[in-house]
């Protein structure tokens, strides 16, 4: 793992994906990476939470938060999840080294609130100050129309959030179905959110949900990356020694 | 704008008067006898303990309270208990093998700022204000922000009447990233500014409590892209209890104050100009709404009547809260 970064998958849909793989398989899979995945559905009022099981089980499977709101409540509720997930991936850490000074079988609830307290405020200051990667995943099949202007004012607000922490962001944006892809791209890895209108309008909304290829794009994306980033140390330790043929 | 909605209720978020239980690691007794609300992060029940009527306050999770407790006890170890509710105990509560964590405080018996400036008058307003204003600038010397300030978390108490701060949930260290807020009175939500915990933060938040006392039902800002500050001078000046806090209020929705005192005095300066002559300020209400600062000279006038009135009521005050600090 890179130097103090979060990771985490920040997937917005209203519901049922009706092509690839099963997303919750790839999402257990990007856990597997150390990748966090977040699902967030939407409703429009009127709705029924039906096909809002999978929200949940894909989050669960990946490691993250889930939350099902209606479009009115969006802005605040990504922000929340972002940051919940955040603190629920930090207070994993932290648990994990504590077990190792502790014991296995010592949990949070086993140390007095005095030093929950003192974890506490580790985890917080943490949360400040870790840079953040978040892989943002937008569904704009058919029946999302109505709500993408609230996603997309959602989105800035996630911006404005996070950048008011003293760590660093980077926030990439993918639509899917795409185009002629599943998967396309919109903002690739920048500071900051803004000017998405643009994008969002020249939308074709589709009829498919390829949420399992999609989640497996966010994977490349970041794979990617982290290739990228550690190539000069690997390429230090790499280069003069070449093995001995037999 | 509530936050939990769909989140689903726990255990201990709805327990039935009578309850009773002891902490797990201090062994104090509770008896639950009513449930007093619901707050961000927990449900605050009224209890009776070994010293009488307290409320304790139950988290969902074995973290939620724990960043609360920690704010609590600082301002506790400062001191300065009327900041916000003494914290009295910390433990676990243990029910059907799960466990929640709990801390009891003070229970502050009165009435939400809105209710009772509804059930008071208008006029108390800018008073209970200038009383939170004060409070605020004391956090903020302190290095901290309040982060999640709305009517809700302001409880009146008295008589003597007293504003009381009680939710420090959303309370946050002075240039971090603010923990928790509410759309309605969040500078990031009206486009208005960031969310980095800073003394500007919290007085926005202010201006907007000021507003919403007029309009009672939280209004939402317009479609997008649209000036939000205008929008919201408009509705300042066609109330007419706001317009001669015009100044102030745009102020402070504008970051302009530096600190929580500063605001403080000029709501006074109004109050005052308010009692003295009526006359100015109806006068002033055809001006147009802009930054510009308005009636910088009517200030300069002296009203030694009003500081005379003002400083006997202060005194005739504090007179009564030591008698009454005396009695207890």
């Amino acid at each position: 793992m890179t130097r103090g970064k979060l990771r985490q998958v920040l997937l917005i849909t209203d519901g049922c994906s009706n092509r690839g793989e099963d997303p919750a398989a790839v999402a257990s899979f990007l856990k597997e990476k150390g990748i966090v995945v977040n699902v967030i559905g939407v409703l429009d009022h009127g709705e029924r939470e039906h096909g809002m099981r999978e929200v949940k089980e894909i989050a669960l499977c990946g490691g993250g938060v889930s939350q099902v709101v209606y479009t009115s409540q969006l802005s605040q509720t990504v922000q929340m999840v972002t940051r919940q997930a955040m603190t629920q991936t930090l207070h994993g850490v932290v648990q994990q080294e504590l077990r190792g000074i502790l014991g296995e079988e010592k949990e949070m609830e086993d140390l007095s609130p005095e030093k929950r307290g003192e974890v506490m405020e580790v985890v917080d200051e943490l949360g400040e100050t870790v840079g953040l990667e978040v892989f943002i995943l937008v569904d704009t099949s058919a029946s999302m129309k109505t709500k993408l202007p609230m996603v997309e004012e959602a989105l800035t607000d996630l911006s404005v959030s996070l950048n008011s922490r003293q760590g660093e962001n980077e926030f990439a944006l993918f639509l899917f179905p795409g185009k002629r892809k599943d998967v396309e791209k919109v903002l690739d890895w920048s500071p900051k959110i803004e000017q998405l209108s643009t994008a969002f309008q020249r939308l074709t909304t589709g009829g498919v949900t390829p949420t399992g290829p999609a989640l497996k794009e966010a994977l490349h994306h970041f794979e990617k990356r982290m290739k990228k980033g550690s190539l000069i140390a690997d390429a230090e330790d790499d280069f003069p020694i070449e093995k001995p043929g037999f | 704008m509530q936050k939990t909605t769909f989140q689903s209720k726990s255990r201990v978020s709805n327990l039935s008067p009578g309850t009773t239980f002891t902490g797990k690691w201090n062994r104090n007794p509770y008896q639950i006898i009513k449930k007093l609300g619901n707050g961000a992060n927990g449900t605050v029940y009224l209890v009776a303990t070994r010293l009488g009527e307290r409320a304790i306050k139950i988290g969902e999770n074995k973290m939620s309270l724990t960043s609360e407790v920690n704010v609590l006890k600082h301002f506790s170890s400062l001191g300065q208990h009327t900041l916000c509710p003494v914290l009295l105990d910390v433990d676990d509560l243990e029910i059907a093998g799960e466990t929640y964590p709990f801390f009891c405080m003070e229970y502050l018996h009165g009435d939400s700022l809105l209710s009772f400036t509804r059930k008071k008058g208008q006029e108390w307003v800018p008073i209970l204000l200038v009383q939170l204003l004060g409070d605020l600038d004391r956090f903020h010397q302190a290095g901290w922000v309040f982060g999640d300030l709305k009517p809700d978390n302001i409880i009146v108490t008295g008589p003597p009447m007293r504003v009381r701060l009680f939710d420090v949930g959303g309370t946050t260290k002075m240039g971090r990233s603010i923990k928790e807020y509410t759309e309605f009175y969040d500078r990031g939500y009206w486009g208005l500014g960031d969310r980095k915990a800073d003394v500007g933060y919290d007085l926005f938040a202010v201006a907007m409590m000021f507003i919403e006392t007029v309009y009672p039902h939280r209004f939402q800002k317009a479609s997008q892209k649209k000036q939000h500050l205008d929008d919201l001078m408009e509705k300042v000046t066609s109330a007419s209890s706001l317009r001669p806090y015009k100044k102030v209020i745009y102020r402070a929705l504008t970051g302009k104050y530096s600190d929580a005192q500063w605001m403080k005095k000029e709501i006074m300066t109004v109050i005052e100009k308010g009692s003295t002559s009526q006359a100015v300020s109806s006068k002033r209400r055809s001006r147009p709404v802009s930054g510009r600062s308005n009636g910088i000279k009517e200030k300069k006038k002296p009203s030694y009547r009003t500081e005379l009135a003002l400083t006997g009521s202060f005194l005739f005050l504090s007179s009564i809260l030591y008698l009454v600090g005396q009695i207890i």
